[in-house]
């Protein structure tokens, strides 16, 4: 199988090593992957602050860009949502780009949901000490229902202690321009997550997203709280024993 | 703006509600209660999504076919021997409600819970009018004393604690009450009990009017629409014009979701259904029953993309599962409807302009959809919102110029990449240790309370051309 990797503006430009981790798990696995170096953003920047047109330059882009691939695999459930949720009614009304959006919306994944689809049967060879919680970002959760597959990789972990994160079905803040537009409420979301990770004990924040790691790890590090901020594809590269 | 609690500036209004520890104390506790409640009830109701859509289709059909039921309920309310009014507009509303006060030259009015009065106005109006009234809810009668606006749409008075009650009901008993709660209560029930019997009129609200009787109906757990509705001569009901059920097995599911969604009761301690003023027969009831069906601008949302609107049945429990309600209570939305609903629905019925700021008041986490017991997207109506602020260019134009940049660098793969080159180069230069701690421009918000990472050295892409590509070569 054929499959194109997502990187995400985000991580493109400031976690490579989410990308770096998530090839190197997939090889690992055996998949042949490619990263088409056509993509930019999913626009959902745009999007989120209703500019239409522009999220609409962005989607065509994607689109383009993804064709030909069987499986697109992205270390972000909130970008997998933008094309599986929003890529398709973006352009409806336009027969043939909503067509092409409707292809891509199912052939996009989430990075924990593709290999649970995938390799779910195998056991992953991963060891990691430590204690971990995760936060479930409310896109992946809610609009793709994947609170599973990340869990289910994370129980694996060899060594892994992995505790509930309290309230783990409420935002953490980040909302894309939302928290620059409000700051103040956007910060103090990320308190109260703050407080409820620092109540696990947790020497590892793990998460699908590095939009809500960025917010949240920034607001643990300000605060000088001794927790590392991980995404699920760097555990599984971290602790893989070959 | 007859919806505005406050002549504060949005951000104003959060920067006071964020200083109040109480107040997020109070709110943070109470929907933690709440919303306990609401998952409790939802699971003993076994396949609750097959009981949301129930509820959905049944709201879809009425407010498809207002039209008819508007007709059929007003036949019916007549037949029974109450009168209808049509109130277009909040002044609608008031000159219905002032003309009878005046025809019946009414002193006293003791009103029971009605966010549609809220809406209009109505209690300040009725006071410059010279008449007196006092609210029956006990939270409405608290918010009343302080002169405030409610701050949940059931629970009005979430932002007061004992103390503040005590003061406030001290000061309108001119000696010093305790704060303790059956002494607060005892006042409020006897100081009330007096103005029922005293009252020319009494209004309330309409939780739902049956089409296929003409029925209104009323839930609440003190009791105080019960006597609002038989000791007064008079009682005039003010019900927003989307509040019907076209039969009363409709009726049956919409109050078993509205309950269990509000406060996680299976049903509330009154359910009320009135139908006429009394008969001959009856023991109580006024003389004369006026039902005000109100449009105030939810016309306007039929057959557009925010239909789905008019099929909220005010239960809150967007509200008890906002974020951002947690952090900021309902009074720094500024309207009579706070939290996700009031987000909404405050610019549709009064305009953007001067409500911009409310699409924005929301991370798009999801919670309230995923709340709601009919299935309003409300998200995805805030993007809705969003997506027509820019197209009014209500929106600022650095904001546009930015985002017509980002339209631009999304198709170009090449100056997307020399974009986050020369970003990156810039902010590390600033970098302390990867982080920048003072940002500028539109990362300043971002920076004053989280640190920001300085772009990697190499990005992923150029990660890929020079080593992850060749692995599989």
């Amino acid at each position: 199988m054929r499959v194109g990797l997502f990187i995400t503006c985000l991580s493109d430009v400031f976690y490579p090593e989410v990308g770096t981790s998530m090839v190197r798990v997939l090889r690992r696995l055996g998949a042949e992957i490619d990263f088409p170096e056509g993509q930019t953003c999913c626009g959902q920047p745009a999007f989120n602050s209703g500019y239409q047109q522009e999220a609409k330059r962005a989607a065509r882009q994607m689109i383009q860009t993804f064709e030909g691939f069987e499986a697109v695999v992205t270390p972000s459930g909130s970008c997998a949502a933008m094309v599986r949720h929003y890529y398709p009614a973006l352009f409806s009304g336009e027969a043939e780009w909503e067509r092409r959006a409707e292809q891509f919306a199912s052939r996009c994944f989430e990075f924990s949901e593709f290999m649970v689809k995938n390799w779910g049967d195998r056991h992953l060879p991963v060891k990691m000490d430590g204690t971990a919680t995760y936060h479930h970002s409310c896109h992946m959760y809610r609009m793709l229902d994947l609170s599973d597959p990340p869990i289910r990789l994370l129980s694996q972990v060899e060594g892994l202690t992995l505790k509930e994160l309290p309230y783990h079905q409420d935002c953490c803040g980040f909302g894309g321009t939302f928290a620059v537009k409000m700051a103040d409420i956007s910060t103090a979301m990320a308190d109260e997550k703050v407080d409820h990770v620092c109540s696990t004990g947790a020497d590892y924040l793990i998460g699908s997203d590095m939009s809500c790691l960025m917010h949240l790890g920034g607001r643990i590090r300000r605060k000088g709280h001794p927790v590392e901020v991980l995404h699920v594809a760097q555990v599984l590269d971290r602790g893989w024993m070959s | 703006m007859s919806l505005g609690a406050s002549t504060l500036p949005f951000t104003k209004r959060v920067e006071q509600a964020m200083e109040d520890d109480f107040l997020r104390q109070a709110v943070r506790r109470t929907q933690d209660k709440l919303r306990g409640g609401k998952e409790r009830a939802a699971s003993d109701m076994g396949d609750w999504e097959a009981w949301r859509k129930r509820a959905e289709a049944i709201r879809q059909h009425t407010i498809q076919h207002l039209d008819t039921y508007l007709d059929q309920f007003t036949t019916q309310v007549e037949e029974a021997g109450g009168v209808v009014h049509f109130a277009d507009t909040s002044q609608d509303v008031i000159d219905v409600v002032t003309d009878i006060i005046r025809a019946k030259k009414a002193r006293s009015v003791v009103k029971s819970k009605s966010m549609v009065s809220e809406e209009v106005d109505l209690n300040r109006v009725l006071e410059d009018a010279g008449v007196e009234v006092v609210e029956s809810d006990l939270g409405e009668y608290i918010v009343q004393l302080a002169k405030e606006a409610p701050s949940h749409i059931i629970i009005p008075a979430i932002h007061k604690n004992r103390d503040q009650v005590a003061e406030l009901f001290s000061k309108e008993a001119g000696e010093k009450l305790p704060p303790e709660t059956h002494i607060l209560t005892r006042f409020a029930r006897e100081r009330m009990r007096q103005k029922f019997l005293e009252a020319d009129i009494g209004i309330t609200g309409c939780n739902f009017g049956v089409a296929e009787s003409g029925a209104l109906v009323l839930v609440s757990n003190e009791g105080n629409a019960r006597l609002t509705t038989t000791l007064p001569r008079t009682h005039i009901a003010v019900m927003g014009m989307e509040r019907l059920a076209p039969r009363w097995t409709d009726l049956d599911i919409l109050l078993t979701m509205l309950t269990r969604s509000a406060t996680g009761q299976a049903i509330t301690s009154y359910v009320t259904a009135i139908t006429g003023p009394r008969r001959q027969e009856d023991g109580d009831g006024p003389e004369e029953l006026h039902v005000v069906i109100v449009d105030n601008g939810r016309s306007s949302m039929l057959g557009t993309d925010y239909q789905s609107v008019l099929n909220c049945i005010r239960c809150g429990a967007c509200i008890n599962v906002c974020p951002v309600y947690r952090q900021i209570g309902g009074h720094a939305y500024g309207g009579v409807y706070p939290g996700p609903i009031g987000a909404v629905l405050t610019p549709l019925l009064e305009g953007l302009d001067g409500w911009q700021e409310l699409p924005y008041a929301s991370s798009l986490c999801g919670a309230c959809t995923e709340a709601c017991p009919v299935r309003i997207p409300l998200h995805d109506h805030l993007l809705d919102l969003r997506r027509d602020e820019v197209a009014q260019k209500e929106t600022s134009w650095a904001e546009r110029l930015a985002f017509k940049g980002f339209g631009l660098v999304a198709e170009r793969p090449g100056l997307f990449e020399a974009g986050a080159r020369s970003g990156g180069w810039l902010a590390r230069q600033v970098a302390e240790d990867g982080y920048l701690q003072t940002g500028w421009g539109p990362l300043k918000p971002w920076t004053d309370t989280r640190d920001f990472p300085a772009p990697a050295r190499q990005s992923f892409r150029q990660w890929w051309r020079e080593e992850g590509g060749k692995a599989d070569e």
